[in-house]
């Protein structure tokens, strides 16, 4: 094949006696956008870090401008113009942007930092892609969305021939996932090959050249995007059509009475005069950009965040809620959406971390470990938690199961309200599906919830009402007809509802 | 991942793999003791061994506390310093009361509720200042340490403070004093650890000090009150300090400015030894029984040998440290 800068041969991997890829081919021609599709632990993320050079392929060749080439670590692949940008960020927290920019290949003069020169490239690269942050500004301070830009940066600035993006567009709002797109445009058209994995399908739709869909670690269908519309992605993913994305919304009953009562809450530095209340049956959405204060406002809710004014009551308890004690015991739980950074440890196994909210249940001074073992079992079967051992770490899972786990950890305290925030970011399709379906039984079992989500058609699909923030203020409440697209990002980004710009 | 057990569901850990971060203190241990009885016949006597182990109840008993400390994430330098601050003012409790015409039996069971006062007392300040203060836990007990060391240089003069001779001939068993020729500090020793073990192992409590060190956000997150753990851990601390100083002080029956110098490092080495984490989340409380013994033994071996000079035994310790650390991280998996 003519122009292939990067590809895979025959790739299978194993990691001890778990085979994850099983010889799956891919390639990366000049100029082109390669959109890998499949489920979380489809082995997407696997097969681009042994083309990156992250980890060695135990069976099957990689190739470099057609050439059989043995990438033996990540410095290997990035001398030959191939970078990875990780879902992780890789980014030293401590230091400044433009430091991170030209880590470990500083530019230097006389045996000293020639600043100035990597100054000037640093602003050349952040102006490309339109971010405003300063160059000097450490890395820790940013917000999650800048450090994914600046990432990105790091990345373009090298002599890159070949860029492999997983899901950079995550934790991007949408005007920033336009100008990355744009620049991703600009980037091809100069001949560099690009590799993108995503799960969002209206992306790929919209960048990719073509696409190549992987199932349980097999190559599935390799096609020129414009032949395929997202249902078919979708089902060549998943393997099976999805029918119902979204399972049917049965409205709470007119005389549902009100579970939760939120009074002009305020959140130094984040949400201001919040109310809104919620009522059993009910699915209530938050929609707004990143950075409205939503999680804040959530975290606030709950005890977990210092509040200067408001009231936060839910019914049947007599004290207002103030901590997150309370809250656990009123029955509301959150379920955060930094998995990784709050909701599981990573390092350790299943048990303790199915357990840890709800571990006083598993006795009072000692813990019964058999009790909690049962739990496990029970939690993988009803979750549907794929893992290879009951021992593993949560590490080991992937992240649509490491999702689950984390709502049968939540769900360890029968909750009846149910805070989820972005509960499918970065998550696959079926798996989507499944915790569409499970939040639409706990509603009906007389649970409510509470979803913060950035997929407007997420909100769009599962609530009875939507609350829009913008700037740490709720402006405006939908309901019904009013729920579609227009409405929300109108009244997210400040032309319509209260507190709206003259 | 995809499941590699294909429709079955996922089974219980197979055959677990032999783990040398687990197993390696042990087998350290246990290869110091085959060395010892080849060097001198002597090491392997009941009489050698119980010495050691003796002697190694104090600051095997201030590790466990530490195992929890650094198990949450923090530090705790002031240990040693405590232990002499704790010894001078047990001893100036004791002193003043004899005098008064009170029991031997009174005047020491006072003397031992002040001393646990004052260990749990002074773990709680440092606690206090770890999670009320928000201070790194170095920089709180590398304050204290000095100030603890300060003040019983300042009780003492200067110079050593001496038990009463009555009270030091009742007080004497509790050191030199035996159960079937085991001695009690040694008994003590084994009951803290026990306690030790299945406080970190087994409770609500212990699980909550693992969570806390492996992940803070991820803890308060799950409602764990972090502050109240890492509290009771500082004090957990100070009350096993405080126990070391019980046993200590019938030994000598002074305390000076430099009673338990630099405990505080033996202390962390033997956790460290023994495979707890020293940036937490993960504590092995046998482990650091064991990393104790280890490094009583190095001591005992070089005394009964005449190879190595007694004088390099700091040396030999320091490179076990090392090793145990660089074998740790190779069995933790190459990055």
């Amino acid at each position: 094949m003519p122009d292939v800068v990067l590809a895979g041969r025959a790739i299978s991997k194993s990691f001890g006696q778990v085979q994850v890829l099983f010889g799956v081919d891919f390639a990366i021609r000049r100029g082109e956008i390669h959109a890998l599709m499949g489920e979380n632990g489809a082995g997407k993320s696997t097969l681009m870090k042994i083309l990156g050079g992250y980890q060695p392929a135990s069976a099957g060749t990689v190739e470099v401008d057609g050439a059989a080439t043995v990438l033996r670590d990540s410095g290997d692949a990035e001398r030959l113009g191939i970078v990875m940008i990780h879902q992780e960020f890789s980014l030293a927290e401590t230091m400044t942007v433009e430091e991170n920019i030209y880590l470990g290949r500083e530019v230097v003069r006389h045996g000293f930092l020639d600043r100035a020169t990597m100054r000037e490239g640093t602003r050349k690269v952040l102006a490309e892609l339109e971010c405003p942050v300063d160059p000097d500004a450490r890395v820790g301070g940013l917000s999650v969305s800048e450090k994914q830009m600046v990432e990105i940066a790091k990345a373009v600035s090298r002599d890159v021939r070949v860029l492999i993006m997983d899901e950079p567009t995550a934790v991007l709002t949408g005007a920033e996932t336009e100008i990355l797109f744009r620049l991703i445009r600009r980037l091809t058209a100069q001949g560099v090959g690009v590799a993108y994995i995503s799960h969002k399908l209206t992306e790929v739709k919209a960048i990719s050249d073509r696409v190549t869909v992987l199932r349980d670690g097999r190559w599935v269908e390799t096609r020129p995007t414009a032949e395929l519309s997202p249902d078919d992605i979708a089902r060549l993913m998943v393997g099976r059509e999805i029918s119902d994305m979204y399972p049917p919304r049965l409205p709470p009953p007119d005389d549902a009475p009100t579970v939760l009562a939120v009074d002009h809450l305020s959140i130094p530095g984040w949400v201001r005069d919040a109310s809104f209340t919620l009522r059993r049956g009910e699915i209530l959405g938050f929609a707004g950009l990143v950075g409205a204060g939503r999680t804040e406002l959530m975290e606030g809710l709950v005890g977990l965040r210092r509040r200067t004014a408001g009231e936060v009551r839910a019914t049947g308890v007599a004290e207002p809620i103030r901590t997150i004690d309370q809250a656990v015991a009123a029955g509301i739980a959150y379920l955060t959406e930094d998995r990784k950074g709050k909701g599981l440890l990573v390092d350790k196994p299943l048990t303790p971390n199915l357990t840890l909210l709800a571990l006083a249940r598993y006795g009072r001074i000692f813990v019964d470990r058999a009790a909690e073992r049962r739990a496990l079992v029970a939690a993988i079967a009803e979750h549907r938690i794929k893992t290879a051992d009951l021992d593993a770490r949560v590490a080991s899972l992937s992240g649509g199961n490491q999702q689950k786990l984390l709502i049968a950890k939540t769900m360890q305290v029968e909750p009846k309200i149910l805070i989820v925030d972005e509960p499918t970011r970065g998550i696959d399709v079926g798996t989507k599906h499944q915790i569409y379906l499970f939040l639409a039984a706990f509603v009906a079992a007389g649970g409510s919830v509470v979803i913060i989500s950035s997929e407007l058609p997420e909100l769009i699909g599962l609530a009875h009402r939507v609350v829009v923030m913008r700037d740490g203020r709720i402006t405006g409440t939908l309901s019904g007809a009013d729920i579609e697209e227009n409405e929300v990002v109108r009244h997210a980004t400040g032309l319509k509802g209260a507190h709206a710009d003259a | 991942m995809p499941d590699p057990s294909g429709p079955d569901a996922p089974r219980p850990s197979r055959t677990r793999r032999f783990e040398l971060k687990t197993w390696g203190p042990f087998i350290a241990l246990g290869i110091l003791v085959i060395l010892g009885t080849l060097v001198n016949p002597v090491f392997l006597t009941p009489n050698n061994l119980v010495n050691v182990l003796t002697r190694t109840a104090f600051t095997g008993i201030i590790a466990i506390g530490a195992t929890f400390v650094i198990t949450t994430g923090g530090i705790d330098l002031s240990v040693g310093s405590l232990a002499a601050f704790i010894a001078g003012v047990m001893i100036m409790v004791m002193n003043a009361l004899q005098p008064a015409g009170m029991a031997p039996l009174s005047v020491v069971a006072i003397g031992m509720v002040a001393a646990l006062a004052l260990g749990v007392g002074a773990g709680l300040i440092n606690g206090l200042l770890v999670t009320k203060g928000r201070i790194e836990p170095f920089i709180v007990t590398l304050g204290t340490m000095g100030i603890f060391r300060s003040l019983v240089t300042y009780l003492a003069n200067g110079g050593t403070l001496s038990l009463n001779m009555g009270t030091r001939g009742f007080y004497r068993p509790v050191y030199y004093g035996d159960l079937f020729g085991v001695t009690y500090p040694i008994l003590v020793y084994a009951l803290v650890a026990t306690v030790g073990a299945v406080v970190l192992y087994r409770t609500r409590y212990g699980r909550y000090v693992t969570a806390t060190g492996s992940n803070e956000e991820v803890a308060r997150y799950s409602a764990i009150k972090v502050d109240r753990i890492k509290l009771a851990a500082y004090a957990l601390q100070g009350a096993c300090v405080a126990l070391a100083v019980v046993l200590y002080v019938p030994r000598l029956g002074s305390a000076s400015a430099t009673t338990g110098l630099l405990w505080e490092l033996e202390a962390i080495a033997a956790v460290i030894i023994g495979g707890t984490i020293l940036k937490g989340g993960a504590g092995r409380i046998w482990g650091t029984v064991a990393g104790a013994i280890m490094l009583a033994l190095i001591d005992n071996i070089l005394n009964l040998t005449g190879a190595i000079s007694v004088y390099l035994n700091a040396a030999i310790q320091g490179c076990i440290i090392i090793i145990a650390v660089l074998v740790q991280r190779d069995a933790k998996g190459r990055r």
